[in-house]
């Protein structure tokens, strides 16, 4: 039996339409935006401007620990953070410890690190200390919270911690004054768990922006202080910091490809009513 | 604009596009990148693993400072490496329990102080209609009430307890929304970190103006 | 029965219960101890690297061996890792080396791009899947949609209800609010939900109910 060949609708060849025509989209509106920069603000919310607020009243003598608990998988989003709040705490002269829990950590932070202490002149192993990695997670966490330089007894480059002036009065909890995790998992768990619980540390964190929605209950409770959500988190933290850097570039890119994603939803939903009604 | 001249930068390029060339279809060069991604994963833990773990926190300690007691551990941790030996994967088991037994231990407490007492101290809040912050504060109490009442299964979802059970769907699903809209959020940025790397670092555009 | 299960679970048992208790503890001698179960774990740890590493090194010779399909990448593989041990150890690991440059411009651009795809199909997804179906799925992407303009720039721009209203909540603050307060409190019952879990199965384990984490076999 011949079968009657029915015409497409309009909607219905809209909504069957070949993916790679919305890659194509998506690609565009992610890239152009670049070359027709808007330079809108970017106001930080309060999560922001709560870390920020705290590094200010920072003295020299005050030690903020970044640990970058994070990979390359993740890094677009959380790379900035740390870049901007490393930039921020050498600005404001406090000690900057930068670690990972990470073993992919280091790898990608100390080009950052290098680059911010050109820029700002600063000298590793008396204005900074890069700690590198040590295994065990939790056991760090733990271990660094009675003792910093037995948990690393080198740093990233193999000099002895105990010889860096930097960590010269730093040994333990007692002497942090804040630690910042950033993390793509629920890394922040660890630290939350093994240093701010049992011996009230102050903490933030920098989480990506699949994982921000869930870091609220700890805000409002008060267990952080505050965090940076997803590249918008780090273009907020560049604002305050007063420096444009990829995290705002970013958000050229992102008010539109959100645009293009907010149409293609209302799109499909049409036509999908459309069809859904005429059937 | 200025193309680069850093042969890694071009490397780096490379393997951007041989990964986005999946978007059409898997295809060799895909495949090498997802190789070459495990072989430089690998290499690059091994040394940071011997240079900062290996060698600082067990070789200095044991041999030079004569911290013999690490040879307990140790040897717990080769009976770790005979799992490998079906025969012996057994004596695996005895790293493994002190492992896990430890942190089971050491996550007992912590957990109930840091996810759940902690949390449940924050959610009893002054109540009132009077101020936006004690309408804030009702709406949170109702909402974590209603959304672990959903998640009781132990009592039929019926009558007043279903209604709440109900409210708690809806709560849900803003969370879930607000998920889900982050979730794009996130995604959307990895590719820009990617357009930013190409744009600037190998195109030499000057995009900060 | 006894050197292979007995033991072992006393082993969980004994240190489950002596690191539980150790919390409540501030002893100089509880701290101690717990601090030498950390330095033990460490060295238990560095074993565990061991068996990854041999892992990886056996089964791509394997698959080299039995010329299993495209075992070329195996080779690859193989060779590349050894490229990095190579001039990890005798270059050091410094920005500029080769070590550093084969993480930060390889392999950040192969696995930065490789989550980058999914920006792609959340796109397409949100072009097909993401329907209104119900009363709770519309409250699911308003709620999305908000969230979305809220946390752009842009979103304070959209906002075109204020230019009537000045006074008026933004996108920004429609999806701060969202966050803060039904999300949070959704949120927070499922982390209790978590928390009261995670204690749950780390007592089953304890206790030996829970033994999977041993393997299989005898």
């Amino acid at each position: 039996m011949a079968e009657l060949k029915q015409e497409k609708t309009f909607w219905e060849k809209l909504v069957q339409i070949d993916r790679r025509f919305i890659y194509l989209i998506i690609a565009l509106a992610m890239t152009l935006p670049f070359f027709f920069q808007m330079g809108l603000p970017i106001p930080a919310t309060k999560e922001v401007k709560d870390i920020y607020d705290l590094i200010e009243t920072f003295k020299p003598n005050d030690v903020v620990i970044l640990s970058a608990d994070f990979d390359p998988s993740v890094s677009p989003e959380l790379l900035p953070m740390f870049d901007a709040m490393f930039r921020h705490c050498l600005k404001a002269g406090v000690k900057v410890i930068a670690m990972s829990l990470y073993i992919q950590g280091p790898g990608l932070i100390e080009p950052v690190i290098n680059q911010a202490a050109k820029d700002y002149n600063k000298v590793n192993g008396i204005d900074y200390a890069f700690l590198g990695w040590q295994y065990g997670y939790n056991l760090v966490v733990i271990n660094m919270m009675e003792n910093l330089k037995q948990t690393f007894p080198v740093d990233y480059y193999g000099e002895r911690t105990e010889d860096l002036p930097i960590l010269g009065n730093v040994n333990n909890y007692a002497d942090y004054d804040l630690i910042t995790s950033m993390n793509g998992s629920s890394t922040y768990m660890t630290w939350l768990l093994y240093a701010h619980e049992p011996y009230n540390v102050p903490m933030a964190c920098g989480v990506t922006a699949v994982s921000a929605a869930d870091v609220y209950p700890y805000i409002q409770s008060g267990q952080f202080i505050g965090m940076l959500g997803g590249l918008k988190g780090a273009a907020e933290y560049e604002t305050l910091i007063s420096e444009k850097r990829m995290a705002t570039m970013g958000m050229e890119a992102q008010n539109w490809a959100h645009i293009f994603i907010i149409l293609f939803i209302i799109i499909g939903n049409i036509g999908f009513f459309i069809i859904g009604r005429k059937k | 604009m200025q193309l680069s001249t850093n042969i890694w930068v071009w490397l780096g390029v490379f393997f951007t596009l041989s990964v986005l060339s999946f978007l059409y279809k898997d295809n060799p060069f895909y495949k090498l990148a997802e190789h070459v991604t495990v072989g430089v994963s690998i290499g690059y833990a091994i040394v940071l693993w011997w240079n900062l773990t290996v060698y600082p926190r067990f070789i200095i300690p044991v041999f030079e400072n004569g911290h013999f007691i690490l040879i307990i551990p140790a040897i717990l941790g080769l009976m770790m490496v005979l799992r490998i030996v079906p025969k012996w994967s057994w004596l695996s088991r005895y790293a493994i329990c002190f492992t896990v037994g430890g942190g089971a231990g050491m996550g007992i407490p912590r957990s109930m102080q840091a996810s759940v007492l902690r949390q449940l101290e924050a959610t009893m809040l002054p109540l009132s209609l009077n101020s936006a912050t004690g309408i804030n504060n009702i709406v949170i109490f109702i909402g974590v009430l209603t959304v672990l009442i959903y998640f009781f299964f132990s009592k039929e979802h019926k009558g007043v307890f279903g209604g709440a059970a109900k409210i708690g769907i809806w709560f849900l699903m803003v969370g879930f929304g607000a998920t889900f809209g982050y979730t794009v959020m996130a995604r959307l940025s990895l590719f820009i970190g990617r357009v930013l790397f190409i744009l600037q670092d190998f195109l030499g555009l000057n995009l900060a103006g | 029965m006894l050197w292979k299960k007995q033991i072992p679970l006393a082993i969980t048992f004994i240190t489950g219960l002596v690191f539980g208790i150790q919390y409540f503890v501030p002893h100089r001698t509880s701290e101690n101890l717990f601090n030498a179960y950390v330095d033990w774990e460490i060295v238990i740890g560095i074993f565990g690297g061991i068996l990854a590493y041999i892992s990886f090194y056996r089964a791509h010779t394997m698959r080299i061996r039995k010329k299993a399909p495209a075992w070329q990448y195996s080779l690859v593989a193989i060779g590349i890792s050894l490229l990095m041990i190579f001039f990890g150890f005798i270059q050091g690991t410094e920005t500029g080396t080769f070590f550093s440059n084969m993480y930060f411009y390889v392999l950040v651009s192969i696995e930065g791009t490789m989550f980058s795809l999914l920006a792609f199909y959340i796109s397409s997804a949100a072009y097909r899947a993401f329907r209104a179906r119900s009363a709770q799925a519309t409250a699911l992407l308003i709620a999305a949609i908000i969230v979305m303009l809220g946390r752009i720039p842009l979103g304070e721009q959209l906002s075109f209800w204020k230019l009537i209203w000045s006074n008026a909540p933004s996108f920004t603050d429609i999806a701060n609010w969202i966050l803060n307060i039904p999300n949070m409190a959704a949120k927070r019952a499922m982390n209790l939900g978590i928390g009261l879990g995670i204690m749950m199965l780390s007592l089953k384990i304890v206790l030996g109910i829970e033994r999977s984490y041993m393997g299989s076999g005898d």
